[in-house]
């Protein structure tokens, strides 16, 4: 008689334990930026809500702020490194095709043989790994699962470029999940619209780099495009997320979105009607645009300031490059 | 039924101070929304989007750059209600 396969028994529910971050060591001003797109400190402010971006220096690596933010969280949680069960690392900017960030970091980490792979979804990555990781603690694959968002945008930009270069930045975020008594983590909507392919893209293919037809590669946006998109119907993706999570916004501590550009973000409060007491996050005003990293980095940074308590309700969402996009509520670590 | 082009201008004017906080009386029909509005890109994508859903009308992101003056946005709008 053929045997009754074995499968992993589930847990009910999951939850963030904890959030590190590791931020560029060089702090760069606009006056930095200015001069080769011809604008200046003010107006740079007032498209953008930037005052600094922080971007790694030469001696400062994806690895190394990926490491320092995943121990950071990994203390925080107090967990041993190999009682985590799978590593997720979402980024665009490790320099190399393969092996994955992922694996390295497992190693490095302490969490080896962890299974460890990456993750392409842009500014909407890290909250696709909390909708992976999510899955994998549930269904009982890992016990804990380390989702980071982390990217060295900087060497992925072009200083005359006046689309997304000078908003760009470089920094990590991570995260534990891990199994709750209570629902810490709600269904994730999320999807991609590759109609917009194009809307925010590497200028060229490294294969015509290769054969020396352009030069280095370099992110470029239709910022009115992704703006509009941005905004309108991110709007709509937010919504959903407080439905299916079965919340208003008026329970909300924080709204915690990518950080792409202060004026998205404040159009986006004003159309989700979000209620005074709701913290926004806007890291990007001393971080800047991180892309993968900038939803950990920003719910960091309001929990580090002490403007929202843990077991708080956030309403995470990211967006971007493909166009991807995925929104949770999250408890607060 | 379709608005008549005052009545645009007037919708128009409406959003345009809502979003920048510029008097409806200074919405003018030859006013340009850059130069003489001081209205920047992010602005004009978010008076677009409202426009859009006020007059019930698309108002596709390549026109947007053709939409230099206030009465190009009004006759757009007129002629796209259809």
């Amino acid at each position: 008689m053929q045997p009754t396969l074995n499968q992993y028994k589930t847990t009910q529910f999951s939850r963030i334990y904890s959030i590190g971050a590791s931020r560029g060591d060089l702090v760069v001003t606009n006056d930095d930026v200015a001069g080769p797109i011809d604008s200046s400190d003010e107006w740079i402010r007032q498209r953008t809500g930037i005052i600094t971006r922080r971007r790694a220096s030469k001696d400062q690596s994806l690895m190394d702020m990926a490491v320092e933010a995943s121990t950071q969280a990994i203390k925080r949680a107090g967990i041993d490194p190999q009682e985590i069960g799978a590593v997720i690392f979402s980024t665009i900017s490790h320099p190399y095709q393969t092996p994955s960030a992922a694996t390295m970091l497992a190693e490095k980490i302490g969490a080896n043989p962890a299974p460890a792979f990456d993750i392409s979804a842009a500014c909407a990555g890290y909250c696709y790994g909390i909708a992976q990781a999510d899955a994998l603690v549930r269904s009982g694959v890992a016990k804990y699962v380390l989702v980071v968002g982390g990217e060295k945008l900087s060497d992925f930009i072009d200083p005359t470029d006046r689309s997304i270069s000078f908003l760009l930045a470089d920094g990590a975020g991570a995260a534990i999940v891990g199994p709750s008594d209570t629902p810490g983590i709600s269904p994730t909507v999320w999807g991609s619209d590759g109609s917009k392919w194009e809307s925010v893209s590497m200028t060229d293919s490294l294969l015509d780099f290769r054969d020396g037809l352009v030069s280095w590669p370099t992110l470029r946006q239709d910022g009115l495009t992704v703006f509009k998109w941005a905004v309108w119907e991110m709007v709509k993706v937010a919504k959903e997320a407080l439905e299916v999570a079965g919340v208003k916004a008026e329970d909300l501590s924080a709204l915690v979105t990518h950080q792409a550009n202060i004026r998205i973000i404040d159009e986006l409060v004003k159309q989700l009607q979000l209620p005074d007491n709701v913290v926004v996050a806007r890291d990007i005003i001393n971080t800047g645009n991180t892309s993968a990293a900038s939803v950990p980095l920003a719910m960091d940074q309001i929990l580090q300031d002490g403007l929202v308590k843990s077991g708080g309700l956030a309403l995470q969402i990211g967006f971007g490059a493909g166009l991807a996009f995925a929104a949770q509520v999250v408890v607060l670590p | 039924m379709a608005l008549s082009q005052n009545e645009v201008l007037t919708g128009l004017a409406e959003i345009v101070n809502e979003e920048t906080g510029i008097d409806t009386e200074s919405v003018k029909m030859e006013k340009s929304f850059v130069d003489d509005l001081d209205i920047d890109s992010i602005s004009m994508m978010t008076i677009v989007v409202n426009a859009e859903e006020k007059f019930s009308v698309k108002i596709p992101d390549d026109e947007v750059k053709n939409l230099i003056t206030v009465g190009d946005a009004v006759n757009f709008i007129t002629q796209a209600q259809g």
